[in-house]
Order: structure tokens, then sequence, then C-alpha cells
């Protein structure tokens, strides 16, 4: 099956612009089965797990075919490659059980069994040879080796939005800790669970924590009830401290460059603030108003239409046929500005309002940044981190459910809960009608290592979708 | 009011004038009343004295002279006296009539002028009524303004205390949650102890065998060394961030500097170039402008110094002479932006002022004279084109060495040597013409021999030998058209002559043709020969010259001509 697709420049409606990263011939693999979107490629890219009810399935990436099949002894809540792509670890909440496959060895296996205590989350250390599992109530984090069986338990783990995370180079987990009514930050080296450093951070309510991508600095911030950012060296030092605003709901979500240049900070009053690296103060703050006049930005909308006849004069027992016969075509228009985004007012009285910036990401050359404002559901805004502007808004037809940066180009994908997928580049955008049978509609995306393929999810089915990209870009 | 005072007195004035005519009046009414008539017979001679008095009393002559005389009027007087009275009389009624109307007038102004007081004293009333009613708003307005400032006042009031409610419930909520929290924990504590202590459905690995290190060492036991590697290597790891970090920075620092200092070079070269042409107001600001040169030496030194060294006193240095360089120069634009908004508000003003004819006119004129200019430019051309196409001698030469650039000296150094090609031709031309010249003096003289012999011969003979003769003629002619054809640059030449000679018998039938006819012709070729049509005018002009000169050449040639005639004959030879 494949499409061939046409981006919508941003330089006229009319002309179709030819751009390697975008005007591709996409091919779509056929619809596999899949629970609880567990799907994952393995970090080598050779590999693509799946699982299915109580199987996990290990398909070679190229070729599709299957090369493992395991039999869990639940149905798996959560699963995960080691780092090496040798192991893959089925976790089975309900029943506080880990189990760990070889993929080498298909007859080796392993099960890590938490007992009454339960289980809410299991991950492996970035080594690959340890297994992290949080005990329900976050009693504990139990740290299994399946070198040496040994068990080793970290006590007080804070349970919050992201209470633990590992350095890019895996050499330190920082784990944010509560004890005495006070919270801390543990580091953790994490060759032999040495407590490097473990010091008190100036917050009233931790709710998480982010390396940088060079594992240098540590950010922290606060609950949303007070807005506050705090960076720690490494060696435990406060570098700085950031608040933007007081009294209202704060920091919603947090996000480093991949260059560790800069920090954005999305909040609950619709705004980006960027952090530099060097005085860690505010270069610029992006807003995401409900009526965009910037004039530099460039406002893609999504126009569907409707092949065939009308719907109104069509015949109802046409509709119960095959909905694929009658899937709406979309593609984008260029509107010209001002352009009215839609919002939905959230509810005062409800915990947690929808509103502000829940989503940040930056594409894998720090040049880009897309967000995504809670009451603006259906736009995804894209900025341009050199110009320090507005570079783009994609306005959907439906809600944005998930949104991902190629890891090579400035490429975003994303999708909207429908039967298709959506490419954005400097160069335009596009809009694909995922061509299989049954109505998958993509629910989440992920991009594989290369760029060159993605893995669309739906309820109960995946899909990918290679990307035959001209290779003269490379 | 100038008016009603002149109207009282007019007023005032009557009113003496009607005294006379009351008293007047009265006496006649006595008179009347004592004899029931003014005037009869016996008392003429009163009425008569009577009446004299009171005429006299108007100051009119009396209407007679003596009342002595006797009982006859004087006419005449009397008429006169008459006529003089109701002249009086005609007047006093007139003026009665205009003080009437003065009166009416004045009446009805003082109407007019009392109802405007009632008016006014009205609209005072209104007023009066008014300014209460708004005094009175004012008053409650300023009761409401006291009012709300007790409400904002309360409202504060009413702020603070919920924030402090606010304040205090947060505290409380605070220990609440801290109690609670303690009391989570120690039940997280208690449950761990007790899932610790529990025998059944423990913690538990079951690995089928163990595996390997991914990076295949064993694992290590924690020691203080370990402890300290781990420090070591965490303190790498910030160093080598750090460094990379500040190699960055140096990086970008160098790039800055580098660009301050270009700037700062830019700078001093603007101000310095500057500098020259401003002197005129350097002496305003005399003082100011000799320090800033000296600070300007000091800091160029400056700049040369930190490009080398990259201390903390040189770049203060840096720094402070790009910021005099950058104050100065921030001045010196603000004195031209001055500059020009005042010179623009002069022009707006001129503008404002001079009306547009004045304008068009202006522009006319202007146009007129570049009208003027452009046709002295031409006509400078044209001179400077003449003199230079009449051979140049060193003056002019000299001259025009001095007079224009390098440029034009060059194309005019071009033009002379399109000149001297063209001198050479005509040179060439000429040389032609001599040789054809001498040739047609030969051909003559051949021809006149032969006129000779055949008059002879007609003379003498005058029947059968006319035939013979013919071709003799014809062999001339031939001779003629093959040395004719021996010029290689006049191959038109030719048949032109033919022609010539064939229509020139019609007049002069046994002539030769002119030697300016024959010149006019030869300068024929070289036109044809010539290609710019420029240089064509000039060569017909030296021609013409040269027309002029012929006679006194052509006996040169004379000379020459033999001397080329054995020549020719030694090469026919």
């Amino acid at each position: 099956m494949t499409n061939h697709t046409a981006p919508v420049s941003p330089v006229s409606h009319h002309r179709h612009i030819t751009r390697n990263s975008c005007d591709c011939k996409m091919n779509f693999s056929e619809v596999f089965k899949q629970t609880n979107q567990l799907c994952k490629v393995s970090p080598d890219g050779k590999y693509l797990a799946t699982c299915v009810q109580y199987r996990l399935v290990v398909r070679d990436v190229s070729t599709l075919q299957i090369l493992q099949l395991y039999t869990c002894l639940d149905q798996v809540s959560h699963m995960e490659w080691s780092s090496d792509s040798l192991f893959i670890l089925c976790a089975m909440y309900n029943r506080g059980l880990v189990q760990v496959w070889s993929l080498e060895q298909p007859d080796w296996h392993c099960k890590i069994d938490e007992g009454s205590i339960g289980l809410v989350s299991s991950r492996w250390s970035p080594d690959g040879r340890h297994i992290l599992n949080t005990t329900e109530f976050h009693l504990r984090v139990t740290v299994w080796s399946l070198c040496t069986k040994a068990v080793s338990y970290i006590k007080y783990p804070k349970a919050c939005q992201k209470g633990i995370d590992f350095s890019r180079d895996g050499r330190y987990m920082a784990l944010a800790e509560r004890r005495d009514c006070k919270d801390y930050v543990c580091v953790f080296v994490c060759d032999d669970w040495h407590l490097l450093r473990h010091f008190e951070t100036e917050t009233q309510d931790l709710a998480g924590l982010e390396w940088s991508p060079n594992g240098c600095v540590l950010a922290v911030w606060d609950s949303c009830l007070e807005y506050k950012v705090l960076l720690y060296s490494l060696d435990g030092r406060l570098l700085s401290t950031y608040s933007a605003y007081e009294w209202s709901l704060g920091v919603k979500s947090v996000s480093w460059s991949p260059s560790s240049q800069f920090l954005a900070i999305g909040s609950y009053d619709e705004k980006v603030r960027i952090l530099n690296h060097i005085t860690w103060k505010k270069i610029t703050q992006f807003e995401h108003p409900a009526i965009i006049d910037n004039t530099k930005a460039t406002v893609y909308k999504e126009a569907e239409k409707r092949p065939g006849v009308g719907s109104d004069e069509m015949p109802l027992h046409n509709i119960t046929m095959g909905a694929t016969l009658f899937n709406t075509q979309s593609k984008y228009e260029i509107c010209p500005l001002p352009v009215q985004i839609p919002v939905v007012k959230p509810d005062p009285d409800r915990a947690s309002p929808k509103i502000g910036i829940s989503v940040l990401a930056f594409s894998s050359d720090s040049r880009y940044l897309a967000t995504k404002n809670d009451n603006m559901a259906t736009a995804v805004w894209v900025w341009d981190m050199q110009k320090m502007s507005l570079e783009a808004v994609l306005e959907q037809t439906s809600a944005v459910r998930c949104f991902q940066w190629d890891p090579l180009r400035p490429r975003l994908a994303l999708c909207a809960g429908n039967t298709k997928l959506y490419l954005w580049s400097p160069g335009g955008c596009v809009s694909v009608q995922v061509p299989t049978e049954g109505g998958f509609q993509v629910q989440s995306l992920n991009w594989h290592c290369s760029g060159d393929s993605l893995i669309l999810l739906g309820k109960e089915q995946l899909c990918l979708c290679y990307m035959d990209t001209d290779q003269e870009d490379k | 009011m100038p008016e009603s005072s002149t109207v009282k007195d007019v007023l005032s004035s009557s009113v003496e004038c009607r005294t006379s005519p009351l008293r007047r009046f009265s006496l006649s009414a006595l008179h009347r009343n004592s004899l029931g008539v003014f005037c009869s017979e016996d008392n003429v001679q009163e009425c008569l004295s009577h009446i004299s008095q009171e005429v006299s009393s108007f100051g009119l002559r009396p209407a007679w002279t003596e009342p002595g005389s006797g009982s006859e009027l004087n006419i005449v007087a009397a008429l006169n006296c008459m006529y003089d009275l109701i002249q009086l009389h005609r007047r006093g009624l007139r003026t009665l009539e205009n003080m009437e109307v003065e009166q009416l007038k004045s009446n009805s102004n003082v109407d007019f002028l009392q109802l405007s007081t009632t008016r006014l004293k009205e609209q005072l009333e209104i007023s009066k009524r008014e300014n209460t009613g708004l005094l009175e708003r004012e008053r409650q307005l300023q009761l409401k303004v006291k009012s709300l400032q007790n409400c904002l006042k309360n409202e504060k009031e009413e702020v603070q205390k919920l924030q402090n409610v606010i304040a205090s419930r947060a505290s409380q909520y605070n220990h609440e949650m801290k109690r609670k929290e303690r009391e989570f924990n120690k039940l997280k504590e208690r449950l761990n102890q007790l899932l610790v202590d529990k025998k059944e459905k423990k913690q538990a690995i079951d690995v089928l065998n163990n595996i390997g290190r991914a990076d295949g060492k064993r694992s290590l036991w924690k020691t203080e060394k370990m402890e300290a590697k781990h420090e070591g290597e965490m303190y790498k790891t910030l160093l080598s961030d750090y460094d990379t970090r500040q190699r960055e920075l140096q990086l970008e620092n160098a790039e800055l500097r580098k660009v301050l200092q270009q700037m700062k070079k830019d700078m001093v070269s603007i101000l310095s170039s500057r500098k020259p042409a401003a002197k005129g107001d350097k002496h305003e600001h005399g003082g100011t402008q000799a320090a800033s040169e000296e600070e300007d030496d000091e800091a160029f030194d400056s700049s040369k110094e930190s490009v080398e060294l990259y201390c903390v006193h040189a770049r203060e240095k840096l720094t402070n002479s790009i910021r005099l360089q950058w104050r100065r120069l921030k001045s010196h634009v603000e004195r031209l932006d001055s500059q020009v908004s005042s010179a623009q508000t002069g022009e707006s003003k001129s503008t404002d002022a001079v009306p547009r004819e004045t304008h068009e006119e202006e522009m006319d004129r202007l146009k007129l004279e570049i009208q003027q200019c452009k046709d002295f430019i031409q006509a400078q051309q044209q001179l400077l084109q003449q003199q230079l196409s009449s051979p140049c001698d060193e003056e002019t030469a000299s001259l025009l060495s001095d007079c224009y650039m390098l440029q034009e000296k060059e194309r005019l150094g071009d033009e002379w040597k399109t000149l001297e090609e063209q001198r050479k031709i005509f040179e060439r031309e000429r040389r032609n013409f001599t040789e054809a010249a001498i040739r047609l003096s030969h051909e003559r003289k051949a021809f006149e021999e032969d006129r000779a012999t055949w008059l002879k011969h007609q003379f003498l003979n005058l029947s059968p030998f006319s035939d013979s003769k013919k071709p003799s003629l014809s062999k001339s002619k031939s001779a003629f058209l093959i040395s004719a054809e021996t010029d290689s640059s006049a191959a038109v030449a030719p048949e032109k002559f033919i022609k010539h000679r064939s229509e020139s018998p019609r007049c002069v039938p046994l002539t030769s043709p002119s030697t300016a006819d024959l010149y006019r012709t030869l300068c024929l070729i070289p036109e044809d020969s010539s290609t710019k049509p420029k240089r064509k005018t000039e060569h017909v002009e030296e021609s013409s010259v040269f027309c002029g000169n012929a006679p006194v050449r052509h006996k040169r040639w004379d000379g020459i001509q033999d001397r080329t005639l054995s020549q020719e004959k030694n090469s026919s030879i």
C-alpha cells in the first residue's frame, strides 16, 4: 500500500514544493495486533517487540517476520527493551510480577515476584542488568540485579510526576525522595548504586526532576501550586532558582533542548519560558494567543472534504458499509492571518484544569520547539529557536493526541485519533491517509531511531509507515 | 453712552428754548385778557412796541426803525420780520419734530434696555438656581466618595482579613498535611515491617542463570576507594563540561572582541575622516574636541595592546575606548540629525511661505537655465571639435592637457590618431591625384597635338581621309582609360571621367575640363573609399580648401611632371 504525498508549503497554496524531508513516498505495512499500546523498537533499531495479551512477539523490523514468541504469565502492562537490545522486560502490575526474556537465548528466563508488596512501576537501569521496581504506595524502590540476583532497596521514593531520571550517558540516577515532610534528591551512581549525593531541595512539593542531556545539571520543579524551577549541579550545588509568577497555578511541563542550551518551561498561564544555560535567566517567552496575527508564522489548517455525494443525500444503509469507503479526505490549507484558534474554556471548579502547556518537545537539532496548549487541543505550535519566534501552527480538525520529532531530521509527526498521519517540516505540511482496512485510528506514534519509519499505534492494532526519502540528504 | 448724553443735551436746550415762548405766551395772554384781542385800533402803538421788543428779544432786526416816526408800518421791514419769524417758527417745528423722534428712539431704547435687564435678571436667577443644584450634587457626590472610600477601606480590610484567613488555613493545612504525611510514613514503615516479616509470598527473583555485566567486568565491592573514584569521575564530568563551556565562551568572546575591534576601527576612521571636514564646528566645540582627540590617540594605542592581552585591564580599556568612540559618534549623528531637522524645518517654512506660482516660476527659470547650460556645453563641445580637427599646435595641446582630464585627453588622442590616418589617406589620394593630373596634362598635350593634326588634316583635305583619323582619338581616349585604371583605389572614377567628358563637349566642346572640376571629380574617389560619414564631411571641407590652393600647387606639380613622365617612360620601356 502506498501513498504519494505532496506537502502544503508555506510559500504558496498552488505550488507543490518538493523537499526531501517531506515530499516522500510512504509505504504502509499491514496491520498487526497489539494490546495496551505495548509496541517498542529495540534501541539498536533491529527488532520490534509487541505485546498481544499475554504474549510477547519479537519481529525483525525490516522483514516484519516473527523472530521470537514468548508467553508471559498474565496480560502485560508494561514492556521495555534493555539498553543493549538483548533483553525485554514485561511487567504485570496487577500480579506484582516482572518477566525478563532474552533474545539470544530464547529458553533463558527470569521472573521477579514483588510479592504482596505490589508493583506500580518497573524499569531497566541504563546498564540493562538491573531492574528497578517501584512498589505500591511508593514504599520503596527495589533494585534487582540480573547478574548477582542481589536485591537492594531505596526507601522513601516520592510519588510524583517524574520521580526518577537517569542521565543520558547512563552513569547517574536522580531520585526524588520525601522524608520528614521535606523533599530531597538522591544522586546514585548506576554502576554500583553508590549514593553520590543527597541534598534537600527548596521546594514545597517537588513534582519532577530531569537531567540535562549532558548530565551536568538537574532541573527540579515544584508542584503546580507554586511556580518554581530549581537547577542543581551534578555535585548538588544550587545553580539557580527561577520563578515567573506567584499565587496562580505554575509549572506544567519542563523540557531540555538536546543541546542542553535551553530549558523550556510550560506553565498554566499558557506560556512557555525559555531559560539559557549560562545565566539561567529567561531569554524569551512564547505566548499562545487565541488569535494569531504574527505575520512571520504560517498557519496550516486541516481542511476536510468528503468524497463523492454530499452526506445529506446519502442513504442510511450506505453509512453502515465499510467506514473506509467513506473516510474523509483532508489536506492542509494555509490560512490568511489573523487566525482564530478554537479555545475551550476550562471548568474553574475542577482540579488540574485543562489549560496551559502540557507538552513540550525539541527537535533533535534543537532548532524547533513543538508545544501544545491544553485549552487549544486542536493546535500544535512550532517555534523557531534561532529566531525565537513562532514558525508554524497546525490547526487540526480533531484534538491532537500525540506528536514526536524525527530523531534525525527536523520533522514532526503527529496524530489526532483519526485515520490520518500528519507530518510537518520547515518545507511544508502534509496529511496522509493510513490506507488500512477497518478504520485504523492512530492514537499514538513512535519514530524508529533511524528516522526512516514510524510506528503507528491504534487502539488494538499497529502499523508501520516507511518513509522512502531520497538519499540525497545523507 | 455718548448718544444718550447728546440726546439729553438736546432735550435740555429745547426745554430752555421753550421758556421764552411760554413767557411770550403769558405776556400775550395778559394782553388778551385785558383787551380781548391782542391788537386793536387803540393799542397799535403799544402792540408795535411790544412786537418790536419781542422781535428784538428774538435777536431780529426791528420791523420799523424808529418808533417815533409814526404808525406807518415799514412794510418791507415788517414782511422781512415776518418772514424771519416764519422761518424761525419752521425751524422750531423741525427741531421739535426731531426732538420727538429722538424721544421716541430713546424711549424704545429704554424699553429695550429694560427688557434686556429683566432677561438678564432671569438668567442670573436661573444660573443661581443651577449653581445651588450643582453645589448640592457635589456635596452628594462627595458624600458618595466618602462612603465609597469607606467601602474600599472595608474591602481592603476584608481582603487583608481573608488573606490572613487563607494564610492561616494554609499553614493549618500544611501542618495537617505534615501530620498526615508523618502518619502515612509511619503506616508505610509498619507496612514494610509487616511485609518483611510475613513469611508467605515473599519477594523473589527466579533467574535461570546469572548473566554477565554489560561491560563484561565483575561487579565491584563498595569500598572507600570506589567512593573516591566516583567522586573523581563526577568532578571529571563536571570539569569537562565546564571546560567545553569555557571554550565555547572563549570562542564567542573572541569573535565578539573581533567585532568590537572592527567596529572601533571603523568608528575611528569615520571620525578621523570627518575631522578635517568639520573644522568649522571644531571652533565651536574647541576645547572638548581637542581633548577628545587626545583621548582618541590614547584609545587607539590601548586597542593595539588589547589584541594581545586578554587581561582585565586591557578589556576595560577596550570597552572604555569603544564607549568613548560610540559616544562621539552618537553626538555626531545627533548633531547631523539636528542639522537635518533644522534644515527641514527651514525648508518646510519656506515652502509654507512661498506660494506655488513662485515655485513654478522658479522651476521654469531653472529649466531655462539648464537648457542654456546644455546649449553652452554643446557649443563648447563643437568648438572643441573644430579645434581638434584643425592641426593642433603645441600651445593648444598644452592647453588641452591643462584643461581636460586624462580620459578626455585619451579620447582626443584617439581622435588625433584617426585624423592622422585620414591625413595619410588624404596624402595618398593627393599623390594619386598628382599622378592623375600629370597623366591628364600628358593626355591634354597629346590631345592638343591630335587636334592640331586633325585640324591640319581637316584644313588640308576635306574629303576621303576623315575616317582614318578617328582611331587616333579613340586611341588617346583608351590610353587615358588605361592610365586611369592603373590607379587601384579609383575604381569608379573612370566611368565618371568618361561621363564628364561626354557631357562637357556640349557646352565647351573642345576644351578639357577645368582643373577645379577635375579636382572635384577626383575628390569623389576618397569619398567613396572613406568609411565614416563624419570624416567624409571633414574631407570635403579640406578638399575644398585644397581646391582653392590647387592652381599654385599645380604649378609646382608641373615642374615635377616632366620627371614623373620620364619615369613613366622609363618604366614603360
